[in-house]
């Protein structure tokens, strides 16, 4: 008997049980587009950049379990045209100016704009205002550029056992706290080794003295566009950033 | 410092009774938020880390916690808190005249504590009091029947400092204005009468009449209750002393719904008998009822009717006299927040959580609260199970339509004569309603609240029922005069206000599109805003992680298709327009600098002065 399999954009991608949609298709090497999943961590499917089309209904493809014979939409322009929405509101939402920000080249939103061809933000900037967080000796927070993925609050919890990081406040306003009456970063037990160091996508966790060592043009995405490195993102592991 | 230490034991003294009788359970931190805030006034840093301390918490997640809910207070929020019900029935029965009035009383600005920490006043979402309105929180008690005269003399109150015990009782008064009545509202028993019918059943035969009667929930979903019991009934339960749980949804969240208000204050009994033969036929022995923080002013009645209960037997240890059957219930409080209506996110806040939708598989019947199978109910539906246990399924299965039987209750209110709750059986027309409700002159009702569907005059003849036009109660009316315009955008701001901002669409996606219909309503909109807010509700309705987020722009999508002239009239015929208005940017300088001269304005507005600031 053959094992079970979906079939992803007309493609049969085989799966074993227990494995989302995501999985499967990472293990295929076939790129979804996705900023809040990451394979270490549990899914959480908030980002909704891998949104895809099981069966004829809209789900999000790190959350829902793979079934055999599944018929899977993914690289589609109705798909694609709905991320890149996703990705123009997450650059209004927050403060993202690629040219300055140390983190570009490197940036897998940047990266996945690239990817889906957004060329501009289109909706109005909100210009939400967040202080950086320059206290802790080895670690600059920018705000910023906080897509509330989570995954350092994932790490964090789940990993370093430390709950540095959460989320306060609701829609709109939501934002990322961290684990301290002064609200400042050096008052946690925070270090450059713990895994949540590692994991932010976007440039919010930034180890300072450090940031152009490897020049623009010469980093990750500058080299490879994200589409391309479907291996690289299913074997994350800690130590390795984004 | 020693000051600071002197703080943080003299919190920890405040918090340790109200820690203890919680049993130090992390799973109750909303409630002890909730209480500590009463304490304090408000959630000072020093008191959520001594929360946090207290029940071994990280202190960001209690802070998270705290951040989360609308009744939560980071910072002082004036002695008197203020808050203004900001349903669409509230403004059509003037609640936006009579917030400014109350501000320029006390000269305050609106959303802003006064200076001596006396006052804040401020909106809030729908309080449920719309056949009362216009309606407003102090310090969470519910006011209604608000008028300018009231408004005067709550000003003096406030600045009297007078304690809300003090205040005229009428202004606290809320009216059940029943206005018909069918088989659930005649229904008169006495307290147990239905848990003893279930029990002379047995809960297998319960769970069949259930089935017979093809119940389906009240809450708008409307999936089939029996279906819901049985599968958590089989559900196995995880680890030694794992727990099968019932959850009464009362978080009535959705504006313009007010039925489960006066089914918790006038048929109590019934509420609780229905959690009770739910309780006994899934095999739960704890039952949860989730009130909303709004109806705060109900917990001493409900508390006394539980104990009024536990002294006939009717609840604890050996029900009604049957040794091994237990029920307990426990009421648990929101701090507002309307996503907490969605089930999981109910399930979430119970656990003393943010109020995060979970994801789906698996469902609440077999993993619910702490991980247990769980049935969540609404409240009207629970009623409903307890009339079923005393009358039967096939008596139920024979009212109403096929696949919606029974009788529904509807929260009627806006521009009818007699606003309230009137009962149907299910098959109804929008027309029949409207008849008896005296709606004269309407031009569009919106069924279901926000979330629900704009009805137009032409679609009046269709019926309230799962078949055709579902409902979970709500019933606004509004007459030809209204501005559907206005409606919108006022549920707009609601969506966007209550996002819990788990998903990027939903999060983002219910701002933009507010601020294109605040951009629409100051007459800078063009088509290219109407194209962007239908290209967001496709965006929402796909891709949003609940309910919530697919059904935010489901309002716009409806009046624009059904009243489009609305829109039409207000648009400018150019392509695009900015949203940026540079004279209205400088409004905060001329405001600084005390100026409103032609030389201080921009473009239009600096030959016609006060024209567009």
């Amino acid at each position: 008997m053959n094992p079970p399999s979906i079939l992803l954009d007309g493609l049969p991608v085989p799966f074993v049980n227990g494995q989302t949609i995501m999985d499967a298709a990472m293990a295929a090497e076939i790129f979804i587009p996705h900023l809040c999943h990451h394979p270490e961590f549990k899914p959480q499917g908030s980002c909704k950049l891998c949104t895809v089309k099981a069966n004829g209904r809209y789900v999000s493809a790190c959350t829902l379990p793979a079934r055999d014979g599944m018929e899977v939409e993914n690289n589609t322009p109705d798909l694609n045209d709905k991320r890149r929405t996703l990705l123009q509101m997450l650059f209004v939402e927050g403060n993202h100016f690629c040219p300055s920000c140390e983190k570009s080249g490197n940036c897998m939103l940047q990266a996945l704009a690239y990817e889906l061809e957004m060329l501009s933000p289109h909706f109005d900037p909100f210009y939400p205002n967040r202080p950086v967080d320059a206290s802790h000796p080895e670690v600059l927070l920018d705000f910023n550029r906080c897509i509330l993925c989570e995954l350092c609050v994932r790490a964090s919890r789940d990993v370093d056992g430390k709950s540095v990081f959460s989320l306060s406040g609701r829609g709109i306003t939501k934002h990322l706290i961290v684990n301290a009456e002064s609200g400042r970063l050096a008052d946690t037990d925070f270090s450059w080794a713990d895994k949540a160091a590692h994991v932010c996508p976007v440039g919010v966790i930034l180890k300072k003295r450090t940031g152009f060592a490897v020049p623009i043009g010469k980093r990750r995405y500058d080299v490879e566009p994200i589409g391309m490195q479907v291996e690289r993102l299913a074997a994350r592991s800690a130590g390795e950033e984004g | 410092m020693s000051k600071e230490c002197f703080e943080t034991e003299r919190l920890e003294e405040l918090l340790r009774p109200l820690v203890d009788r919680h049993h130090a359970d992390p799973l109750q931190l909303v409630q002890i938020l909730r209480e500590a805030q009463e304490l304090v006034g408000y959630l000072p840093p020093a008191l959520l880390t001594a929360t946090a301390r207290a029940l071994r918490l990280p202190r960001a997640q209690v802070e998270g916690v705290a951040g989360f809910y609308s009744f939560f207070h980071l910072t002082p929020p004036g002695r008197y808190r203020v808050l203004f019900s900001d349903n669409i029935t509230d403004r059509m029965l003037g609640s936006g005249e009579l917030l400014d009035r109350l501000c320029n009383r006390l000269w305050i600005e609106r959303g802003k504590v006064s200076e001596d920490g006396l006052v804040s006043v401020d909106t809030t979402s729908c309080t449920g009091m719309c056949d009362q309105g216009p309606a407003l929180l102090v310090n969470g008690q519910a006011l209604t029947r608000l008028s300018g005269e009231r408004i005067d003399r709550i000003s003096e109150l406030i600045r009297a400092q007078a304690p809300l015990a003090d205040w005229p009782g009428e202004y606290f008064r809320v009216e059940d204005n029943i206005r018909r009545r069918d088989t659930l509202l005649s229904a008169e028993w006495l307290a147990g009468e239905a848990l003893q019918a279930a029990i002379g059943r047995g809960s297998e035969a319960m769970l069949a009449e259930m089935q017979l009667s093809n119940l389906r929930g009240r809450g708008g979903a409307g999936f089939t209750t029996a279906i819901k019991w049985a599968s958590a009934r089989r559900a196995p339960c995880h680890g030694d002393d794992g727990l099968r749980y019932l959850v009464c949804n009362a978080d009535e969240g959705e504006p313009g719904t007010f039925k489960d208000r006066v089914l918790l204050s006038s048929y109590a009994d019934l509420v609780f008998d229905g959690m009770s033969v739910a309780g006994f036929s899934i095999g739960a022995s704890k039952g949860l009822l989730y009130l909303r923080g709004e109806y705060a002013y109900l917990l001493p009645a409900l508390r006394e009717n539980l104990e009024r209960r536990r002294r006939s037997g009717l609840l604890g240890r050996a029900l009604c006299g049957q040794v091994g059957l237990d029920f307990e219930i426990d009421i648990h409080l929101g701090a507002g927040a309307y996503v907490c209506g969605e089930e999981t996110a109910l399930l979430e806040s119970l656990e003393g959580k943010r109020g995060i939708p979970r994801i789906r598989p698996p469902f609440p019947v077999t993993a619910g609260y702490r991980g247990q199978p769980t049935v969540v109910n609404n409240v009207e539906t629970l009623c409903k199970a307890a009339l079923i246990a005393v009358r039967g399924g096939a008596w139920f299965a024979g009212l109403g339509t096929k696949q919606s039987t029974g009788s529904k209750l509807l929260s009627i209110s806006g521009d009818v004569e007699r606003p309230g709750i009137y009962e149907y059986p299910f098959g109804v027309s929008v027309d029949q309603v409207l008849q008896d409700c005296g709606a004269g002159n309407a031009q569009a009702v919106q069924v279901s609240g926000p979330s629900g569907v704009c009805l137009a005059m032409h679609e009046f003849s269709r019926s309230i029922a799962f078949e055709d036009v579902p409902t979970a109660g709500a019933f606004m009316v509004f007459g030809a005069h209204r501005d559907m315009f206005e409606v919108a955008r006022n549920f707009a701001h609601f969506f966007k206000h209550e996002s819990c901002g788990f998903c990027t669409p939903c999060r983002v996606g219910t701002s933009l599109v507010a601020n294109c219909m605040d951009k629409i309503g100051k007459g800078l909109g063009t088509q290219y805003e109407i194209n962007q807010i239908f290209k967001i509700h496709r965006l929402l309705h796909a891709a949003s992680h609940c309910g919530l987020g697919q059904a935010a722009c489901n309002p716009l999508f409806d009046t624009l298709q059904k009243f489009r002239p609305a829109y039409e009239r207000r648009l400018c015929s150019l392509d695009f327009e900015p949203a940026f208005d540079l004279d209205q940017a400088l409004a905060a300088a001329r405001q600084m600098t005390g100026r409103d001269d032609p030389a201080a304005h921009f473009g239009l507005a600096a030959r016609f002065p006060g024209v567009a600031s």
